[in-house]
């Protein structure tokens, strides 16, 4: 029987970090822990560490983490060429 | 145990019967009292299911989609427009090979506003990927919802499957009919296993996209299933007939031997057509009936021999629009010699046995064509 299925893997399309524009950069100062980042980033990027663990070879820099943290504990910042 | 009800109400007997864990359900006339029946049994606790009220047939086939795609056995009921909204949700259902069972009560389609029963609802699904079985009594309903389950749910199927009957004539009238005891269905159909399923614990994506390297491979496996199915349907029937004693085959054949005529039809026309073999034999003629009971997968081997040495008379209760009857045009496809087309009964009108003899009497003039219309 043939049908079409797709099993999740980890970077099947690549190391899609490479497409960013925009770094997302993190400061624990300000993190409260509401874990919103981790729910809301598409492509589960983020991790949950001790604190939001952003893993740079898969985020894309959609910047939905940064948009959705209540304490702008997550700024979007240009990439440097 | 033998009992006597309506179609519809042993339609929702025999799902009760196999044990369907998620059912869909949406009003239409005349299929509504399948579903009704089945809301009671849930209701009463006779039947542990998810009894699922949907705000269209287009949700139906997706709720029966979904569940089925979790490992679920589904059921749901509809006819005429009901199953038209289906449409895209079919295809779905065939390509993602899930074997959910669907009773599409037969009834002619808008406008003119028409309850009365035709085969055009189900015939424009017929390239969907399901399997039609179209029944000629009660206890043909009963055996064929639950030999759907054991057919569709074959691993060498894996197909969805549609059982039609006649609206009124059969949905709505009362017979007599045999009905097995919980245990003896329970001996013949396990539980479902799935070839594949939706799990929170095993995460994997349905439907992705495919590109043009393997889309052909999938259509072509299903075209293999469908095929396949003849033989499934075949050692069910057998199963069947060691348990219960009946048996029905792709196609009902009656009086076929020494023809020289056989009427080609389907459904309650199949059943009225028995009737006009009898009274035609015995004036003398040389007739024969080959009720086609399984429409799809189409049984043309079975039909080409039929047709070694005899006539086809075949009755449409259907019309493709700019073509002709469906049934003829997949019968001239595949058999030669002579075939006859008589357009009948659409949108409920009455086919006796009086007119299926007319009609065997116009065709040995060499006529047919939209019988009390135009015949030439």
């Amino acid at each position: 029987m043939k049908t079409t299925l797709s099993i999740p893997k980890k970077g099947a399309m690549g190391k899609t970090g490479s497409w960013r524009v925009f770094r997302p950069i993190f400061d624990k100062e300000k993190c409260i822990k509401c874990w919103r980042c981790w729910i809301f980033c598409p492509e589960a990027a983020i991790a949950r560490n001790e604190f939001p663990l952003i893993d740079y070879e898969y985020c894309k820099g959609c910047g939905v983490c940064a948009n959705e943290c209540p304490t702008k504990a997550i700024k979007m910042r240009r990439e440097e060429k | 145990m033998i009992i006597i009800d309506t179609a519809n109400h042993i339609a929702a007997l025999a799902a009760k019967l196999s044990r369907p864990q998620v059912i869909a359900a949406y009003p239409i006339t005349p299929q509504t009292t399948i579903v009704e029946r089945l809301a009671e049994y849930v209701e009463q606790g006779e039947l542990k299911a998810e009894y699922i009220r949907v705000e269209s047939e287009h949700s139906a086939m997706t709720a029966c989609i979904s569940a089925s795609a979790t490992g679920a056995r589904t059921f749901t009921a509809t006819s005429a427009h009901g199953l038209l909204l289906m449409h895209e949700m079919l295809h779905w259902a065939g390509l993602a090979r899930l074997p959910i069972v669907m009773v599409n009560v037969n009834r002619a389609i808008g406008p003119g506003w028409s309850i009365w029963s035709d085969c055009n609802d189900s015939m424009s699904q017929r390239d969907t990927g399901w399997l039609q079985f179209y029944c000629s009594s009660n206890q043909e309903v009963l055996d064929t919802v639950i030999q759907a389950y054991m057919v569709g749910e074959h691993k060498d199927v894996y197909l969805p499957v549609m059982i039609n009957y006649d609206g009124f004539i059969l949905s709505h009238t009362s017979m007599p009919v045999d009905v097995p005891s919980q245990e003896e269905v329970d001996k013949i159909l396990p539980p479902y296993e799935p070839p594949w399923k939706l799990d929170v614990e095993n995460p994997m994506t349905h439907g992705n996209i495919i590109g043009p390297d393997y889309y052909m491979e999938v259509r072509y496996d299903m075209h293999q299933s469908m095929e396949k199915a003849k033989k499934v349907i075949e050692q069910v029937d057998k199963k069947w007939k060691q348990n219960f004693g009946r048996e029905y085959g792709l196609i009902e054949k009656y009086k076929c031997d020494d023809a020289d005529y056989i009427f080609v039809a389907m459904a309650a026309i199949g059943a009225e057509a028995r009737e006009a073999v009898d009274r035609l034999r015995n004036k003398g003629e040389r007739v024969g009936l080959a009720r086609l009971r399984v429409f799809r997968p189409f049984p043309k081997e079975e039909l080409q021999k039929i047709a070694e040495n005899a006539g086809l008379i075949v009755i449409d209760r259907d019309i493709s629009i700019g073509m002709g009857g469906a049934v003829f045009s997949e019968i001239k496809a595949n058999v030669e010699g002579e075939v006859y087309s008589f357009i009948a009964g659409l949108g409920g009108r009455d086919v006796t046995y009086k007119d299926i003899e007319r009609m065997y009497e116009l065709a040995k003039e060499k006529k047919d064509g939209w019988y009390s219309i135009e015949v030439k």
